[in-house]
């Protein structure tokens, strides 16, 4: 099994002030660029780490929220091309649907893809339902432009022999031309997020890699199998190394202290909920019967536990998000126990996408919380 | 009433035809289709009103680059011609009523008058003003009583299927009008090509599009003249239905 650290780059300070509006139309005036310039420099400082440690670096990017301060994921890693050397690369990842210039997004994955000596691997995300107000990108097209953008940014990543015409339903461009060419050929590995089996089957269908974001134990089996069967029906195998999973992870010297460092980064998890009503389902974003259901009701976001109980994401303790396999806490031997059954219970998991950093925990803490998983977690990982 | 499937420029659509009168052609609005039923029967009683459904408001994946309203301005063209109407009162509320103007800026050869209800579609105010509210943005309570004076629509009392128009007509609003929102940049500059009466009518407390902003489109349009209605908000034929069809009174005396 592979592992990433990844982190928000969440701007903490602002939270209580802002209380249970995190999105969108929080004015910027909470923000302090000399508090902000401290938090990126201690994140980057954390990535910079694992590439001693063996932990793969993954970034992704939100836009207008104190929840995460990455608003764009290509800046970081560029910073992390250039001051790693070892680890691989993720930006898990770029909102392609909502982005307006598809041909600037493979010019940057080329470079970083470049600067890193082929480190880099690329994520095209579809981008939660509240991201689509900063973008202003049309809701009930999204997919359609999401597609394009993929075929258009592989076509503009693997063509090297001068510029060719698009004149596409929502890009155009008459001569695309991208400069430098990739430094892996075709080019750099491509995931996706998901969040049901559907979405897993669209990845599956061209053999992707999928990351399944704090989906839990009881929803991820069925999104892994809907990745294996529509990569079967596309004649596609579906190695391990294809299965991503997002899981918050503290680990201590004590089950204590890994699961107060777990309860630190849960405050991810629980902010992730803390946005204004009308942000949840822009028009056509989901199908039009689940979004019927919530302009019915639109309740609290829910996590199920394993004995068929469920409990508020935004309060959930931290025994029951390890209960619901969002969050593996505790001793080594404990996080690597539940990481172990996890993997065998959604039928192998290749990727662990681990959320080191979060909420309030410290620098000191989040060090200690890697160096802790890569000297005694990992190892065993890597049989798995 | 009886709703019929016809092809338009190669486009299956559904149409209500109902009463009987000179022919109107009704536009509709974006949101509570049911809730405008009382209208439609006013107009019903006048004229012979035929109530075309948009396409994707219909159900219907629409043809692929059928994706602005000059398209379905184009489509109420043809099927205006392919019905052989003449004379033809083109009645549009709010989107509809944008339709009606993109329709009316192309080619009023067959039309008689247009009465403009609330209508989207144009940006008369700088590029920092916000003419047309962004509703998806508010919450809930702040958008419907922007878009009701005194008796909101009460999403509690809808059944499921009337939910899911609604989430669809919310997705179509978006498909056609998403960016630039609700308006074509422009359409200020084509008014002139109105060739017909004009009937505009405001509700006095409309949170959508404001009475004046309406006040301000008067003064675009060559032969038009306003009626605002009280107490209702953006859709007067709701909120204040008499009052609504007395508006109409002048288009139907000619």
């Amino acid at each position: 099994m592979k592992v990433w650290h990844f982190s928000e780059m969440a701007y903490h300070p602002a939270w209580e002030e802002l209380g249970n509006s995190l999105r969108n139309i929080i004015p910027s005036s909470t923000y302090d660029p000399k508090i902000g310039a401290d938090l990126y420099h201690r994140y980057l400082d954390e990535w910079a780490l694992c590439d001693d440690l063996g932990i793969n670096i993954m970034v992704n990017e939100h836009h207008a929220t104190a929840t995460c301060a990455n608003s764009v994921c290509t800046i970081p890693m560029a910073i992390l091309a250039r001051e790693t050397k070892k680890v691989r690369l993720l930006c898990l990842g770029m909102p392609i649907g909502n982005r307006m210039d598809a041909v600037r997004v493979a010019e940057e994955y080329a470079m970083i893809d470049v600067i890193s000596r082929g480190r880099l691997e690329m994520g095209f995300v579809k981008g939660a339902p509240f991201e689509i107000w900063p973008a202003n990108s049309n809701p009930a097209t999204l997919m359609e432009r999401f597609w394009e953008a993929h075929d258009l940014i592989l076509k503009a990543l693997t063509t090297h022999d001068g510029p060719f015409n698009w004149e596409g339903e929502y890009f155009q461009y008459r001569h695309v031309n991208v400069w430098p060419r990739p430094y892996q050929a075709p080019h750099p590995p491509i995931w996706m997020t998901v969040m049901s089996p559907g979405s897993a089957a669209e990845a599956g269908a061209r053999g992707y890699s999928i990351a399944s974001l704090n989906t839990g134990y009881c929803r991820t089996p069925d999104i892994f199998d809907g990745y294996r069967s529509a990569a079967s029906k596309a004649g596609r195998e579906a190695p391990k190394e294809r299965f991503g999973y997002l899981a918050i992870v503290g680990v201590g010297d004590t089950a204590e202290e890994g699961k107060r460092r777990a309860d630190q980064i849960l405050d991810y998890s629980r902010t992730t909920p803390r946005a204004a009503s009308q942000f949840w389902f822009p028009p056509g974003y989901t199908s039009n019967e689940i979004t019927a259901e919530m302009l019915h009701d639109r309740g609290p976001n829910m996590i199920q536990l394993r004995n068929g109980g469920e409990f508020r994401m935004q309060y959930g303790t931290v025994d029951e998000f390890i209960d619901a396999g969002v969050a593996f806490a505790g001793t080594p031997d404990m996080v690597f126990d539940q990481i172990k059954e996890f993997h065998d219970h959604v039928g192998g998991l290749g990727q662990l996408l681990m959320m080191g950093q979060g909420g309030h925990i410290s620098h000191e803490d989040t060090v200690a919380n890697l160096k802790l998983f890569s000297k005694e977690v990992l190892p065993r990982l890597e049989e798995l | 009433m009886s709703t019929k499937k016809i092809k338009v420029s190669g486009i299956e659509i559904d149409i209500d035809i109902l009463g009987e009168g000179p022919p109107l052609l009704y536009l509709h609005p974006e949101h509570y289709m049911h809730l405008h039923e009382p209208f439609i029967a006013k107009l019903a009683q006048y004229w012979k009103v035929f109530k075309p459904r948009h396409p994707g408001f219909d159900g219907r994946k629409p043809p692929k680059r059928f994706r602005c309203v000059g398209d379905l301005a184009y489509l109420y063209l043809d099927l205006i011609e392919q019905l052989e109407l003449q004379q033809v009162v083109l009645l549009g509320a709010s989107f509809g009523g944008w339709i009606g103007i993109e329709i009316a800026i192309r080619d009023t050869a067959r039309l008689n008058s247009l009465i403009l209800v609330s209508p989207l579609g144009v940006k008369l105010g700088s590029r920092e003003e916000t003419d047309i509210v962004d509703l998806s943005a508010l919450p809930e309570k702040e958008a419907t009583s922007a878009l009701f004076a005194s008796c909101p629509a009460d999403l509690s009392s809808f059944n499921k299927a009337q939910l899911i128009e609604v989430a669809r007509d919310q997705q179509f609003l978006a498909y056609y009008a998403w960016k630039p929102f609700l308006h074509n940049p422009s359409l200020a500059h084509w008014l002139h090509r109105i060739k017909v009466p004009v009937q505009l009518i405001w509700g006095e407390h409309d949170g959508y599009v404001r009475t004046d902003f309406g006040k301000r489109l008067l003064e675009y349009i060559p032969d038009a003249r306003m009626n605002i209605i009280k107490g209702a908000g953006h859709y007067p034929q709701i909120e204040k239905l008499e009052e609504t069809v007395s508006a109409l009174t002048p288009v139907l005396e000619g």
